[in-house]
């Protein structure tokens, strides 16, 4: 994508910034400037555990064009220690390693690149414990 | 006291095997073996490059320090596969640790000795007392053109070190010495998606005349002789030369087996000699003495002499060690259709 | 509010149509709607349609589509709503009748998708970009994620999602609109190609041209034009919206947006869902048609898998769902479905849809989806006497 539109998410895909709801203490990710629990306006930034466990996942067979050389690759939706869920593929393993409720980590990757001449597209992914 | 507080490697899990590169080109896989004694060689991931290695390694060693990654005040990354030709790889990895913005960045290159010159330049930041601490990191995604000698050696990997000073040293710098000459064995022209080499002209001209002069130098410069040491690390392009190199120089297999990865990694270029000494500091005790040379081909060597303090017990065991890495369990062969698929060797519709 | 009837509606075939652009397509859905209903202009007029901007490059098609079917200066509006645009202009276009500042609107939906985009990522543009499209997750992805989850939960077995494609690739067979004409068995859809695992290419819906309208009017004006069919009317209409990415649900064996939309449309109908007669649902894949049904309380959560195996769900069954032959069979042209869906309940509901007819229906459902189930909508039909 273009540097314009990747631009305004590097906090959350570099950082894992998020936000914590001051009131009722729901940890967001992506950050949020209202609470989707108690709906408060008081928010602060809030860095994202590193460590969870697999809620659901799946192996995408077909992918859009930009990941058809990564195929198959997994995709799981985590639930990261502090209570926030986190979807990021599932890197450095087969498919059939991958199960719900397996411990994760994040990982700094490359998740995409704007063809051979554009940005590299850089984030986190996640690697089985 | 100024030295290495914190350092960190990182090794992918992919392995290529000796016998699957030479099995593509017809080659005698014995005969290379025999020849480089190299096995296999890792493989980036297809999502990893320079900049995503040298965030691990740079992560693993601020665990290590145990510092504020905003105390950093330099960060340098040396490379001879800079995901960008132009941008740098450094703004990446800080702007991703949280190090920006009071920091100052840029990337190297020097072939194989881009990693230390960012130690090197780290460090006499921190002799200097311009900052507190600094970081250097050597890390590659080697390029080996297909069919290339070079491509049963062309790996990737890295380390990260961050230099400070007082009581959070783990391994001082007792001294540092550069030998540098005008001598092309090996380079890539700009645009260009493989390096070139002289080969043979690659070896005593080159490799050996940087490395022992370098080696000599810093010794001599310190009254040091072979046995003052308890690991010697030389870079390693593949095994066969830094044996010789040690040999020559009076090392024993004792004092460089510990640094010499090169048989099960290939090599790592940038982060050759960088990942050497950090096995080396994985392995050492407190008062031990490490003789680091680095080599460039272009060509140049840097030498650093290094003395382990009792912080190393600490913090040893913080993050995955090199050799933990290098046999880790995780570790998955490539056939050479992966690979060239994985190092994007294949020529794809747009 | 005035009660709003469906009088006349227009769907032509469905399929892979290379020689028609979208207003093609759309016109000649619109036009039989207009002649079915026997009208002589329209006052107003909603077009559904998920991304004609990204499939044919092409904004701005109130207007196009109004030029084109020579109705300007007619007021039309696109409407978006992904997956659920359809459904979504369908309760638009009631609202405006049921208001009164129009008597006659057209509901129109298309999708032009055989365009040579890169159609698995058009349609993800429907998920949250930069949370999960960016991350590889696609549509079919998506679902199988809900999929293993109840899977996990409740033992659903993976035969029961194939079950649900079979079923509606047989009522499909019989619907001469449908892109995909035939049955089809447990075993093809086991052994057809992954695309997210657990789903495999006959799990889900395919990529489809096409185009589906319905006229709407006050039933007042229905009775005066009425042909020699009953009056069908729309009873109760609901929609909702859920979050966009699928991780931030408490649950994903659920969809709170169906469960909200339809509990409006109930209450507004003043009906429940054991006097549903047929339903038509959202199958873009086939854990959707499970979880769907149970969300629109037709059978207890996590039962929906055991339901199809039951064949609570065939006609003639409890419940016939998706006579049409779903998404499933009959296509998937985005913007086109919700609409497609109200024609398919219109015409169970005035008895003429044939080998397909569920005997004596008098009360229909149909629910839209967008997206993983970030927003839906939910309309109650009802034959008049």
């Amino acid at each position: 994508m273009p540097i314009q539109r990747f631009y305004p998410h590097i906090p959350q895909r570099y950082r894992l910034e998020g936000t914590k709801c001051k009131k009722c203490g729901k940890v967001h990710f992506p950050p949020r400037q209202v609470c989707n629990s108690c709906g408060s306006k008081e928010l602060e930034p809030y860095r994202l555990a590193e460590e969870g466990e697999i809620i659901t996942y799946t192996v995408v067979y077909t992918p859009p064009d930009d990941f058809k050389t990564k195929k198959p690759y997994v995709v799981a939706i985590a639930k990261m220690d502090d209570g926030a869920k986190l979807t990021a593929q599932v890197t450095d393993c087969t498919p059939d390693e991958v199960e719900i409720g397996k411990r994760v980590r994040v990982v700094f990757r490359k998740i995409n690149a704007e063809g051979k001449s554009g940005i590299i597209e850089y984030g986190y992914k996640f690697v089985l414990i | 006291m100024i030295g290495i507080i914190g350092y960190g490697s990182y090794v992918p899990i992919y392995r290529i095997k000796v016998e699957e590169i030479a099995r593509q080109w017809g080659d005698n896989a014995e005969a290379i073996k025999n020849g480089i004694k190299v096995y296999e060689k890792t493989v980036p991931g297809q999502d990893e490059d320079t900049i995503t290695i040298a965030y691990m390694a740079a992560k693993y060693a601020l665990v290590r320090a145990g510092i504020d990654p905003k105390e950093i005040g330099a960060l340098y990354i040396g490379s001879e596969s800079h995901p960008y030709a132009v941008k740098p790889s450094g703004t990446v990895v800080a702007e991703a640790l949280g190090m920006v913005p009071d920091i100052h960045i840029a990337d190297y290159e020097f072939a194989c000795k881009a990693g230390s010159e960012a130690m090197f330049v780290a460090y006499t930041h921190v002799k200097a007392g311009h900052m507190k601490y600094a970081m250097g990191i050597g890390a590659d995604t080697s390029q080996g053109a297909p069919g290339d000698a070079l491509e049963y050696t062309a790996a990737a990997g890295g380390s990260a070190f961050i230099f400070g000073k007082g009581d959070k040293v783990i391994a001082e710098v007792v001294d540092t010495y550069s030998y540098t000459t005008d001598t092309a064995d090996f380079w890539r022209r700009e645009t260009r998606p493989y390096p070139k080499h002289g080969g043979r002209f690659t070896g005593d001209p080159a490799y050996f005349h940087h490395v022992l002069s370098a080696a000599k130098g810093i010794m001599e410069k310190n009254g040091l002789t072979a046995k003052d040491f308890r690991y010697a690390v030389f870079h390693m392009p593949n095994a066969s030369f830094p044996m010789r190199a040690a040999r020559r120089l009076g090392f024993t297999k004792e004092q460089y087996e510990v640094g010499l990865i090169v048989p099960y990694t290939g090599n790592f270029y940038s982060g050759a000699s960088p990942t050497g000494l950090s096995a080396s500091l994985d392995d050492a005790k407190p008062g031990d003495l490490i003789l680091m040379v680095s080599f460039g081909s272009g060509a140049g060597s840097d030498a650093f002499i290094f003395r382990v303090t009792e912080r190393i017990n600490e913090v040893r065991d913080l993050v995955p060690k090199v050799w933990d890495q290098i046999r880790t369990p995780r570790k998955r062969y490539l056939t050479y259709g992966e690979y060239a698929k994985f190092r994007e060797k294949i020529l794809m519709n747009e | 509010m005035r009660d709003v009837a469906v009088i006349g509606v227009g769907w032509p075939k469905w399929g892979e149509l290379w020689k028609k652009d979208i207003r093609n397509i759309f016109v000649e859905a619109a036009l039989m709607a207009i002649e079915d209903a026997g009208v002589d202009h329209i006052d107003s007029m909603y077009v559904a349609s998920m991304s004609p901007g990204l499939w044919s490059k092409q904004e701005h098609i109130g207007a196009l589509m109004a030029d084109y079917l020579g109705q300007t200066p007619i007021p039309a509006v696109r409407v978006e709503s992904a997956c659920a645009s359809g459904g979504m202009a369908v309760r638009l276009g009631f609202i405006e009748v049921a208001s009164g500042m129009s008597d006659i609107v057209l509901v129109g939906g298309v999708e032009k998708m055989w365009t040579g985009e890169d159609f698995t990522a058009v349609l993800a543009t429907a998920a949250d970009q930069e949370y999960e499209a960016f991350h590889g997750l696609t549509f079919p992805a998506l679902y199988a994620l809900m999929a293993r989850r109840h899977m996990h939960e409740f033992g659903t077995k993976r035969e029961q999602l194939a079950m649900v494609s079979v079923k509606n690739h047989a009522n499909g067979a019989r619907n001469p609109r449908a892109q995909y004409q035939r049955e089809i068995t447990v075993e093809a859809v086991l052994n057809s190609p992954p695309v997210a695992d657990p789903l495999n290419l006959l799990d889900c819906s395919p990529v489809t041209d096409g185009a589906a309208a319905i006229i709407l009017a006050p039933v007042d004006l229905a009775r005066k034009i009425a042909k020699d069919r009953p009056i069908v009317q729309i009873i109760g209409s609901g929609a909702a919206t859920d979050s966009i990415a699928l991780a931030d649900r408490e649950s994903y064996v659920e969809l709170p947006a169906v469960k909200k939309a339809a509990e409006i449309a109930y209450k507004m109908a003043g009906v429940g869902p054991e006097d549903i007669d047929l339903a038509e649902v959202h199958d873009c894949f086939t854990i959707a048609e499970i979880i769907v049904t149970e969300d629109l309380g037709f059978f207890e959560k996590g039962k929906g898998g055991e339901a199809v195996e039951q064949g609570l769900t065939k006609i003639g069954g409890k419940i016939p769902v998706n006579t049409s032959g779903g998404l499933k069979s009959k296509g998937h042209p985005v913007g086109a479905t919700g609409v497609a869906q109200i024609v398919e309940i219109t015409e169970q509901l005035w008895g003429v849809s044939g080998e397909r007819q569920v005997e004596g229906a008098k009360i229909g459902l149909a629910q839209n989806m967008g997206g993983s189930g970030a927003s839906s909508t939910v309309h109650i039909l009802k034959r008049i006497d």
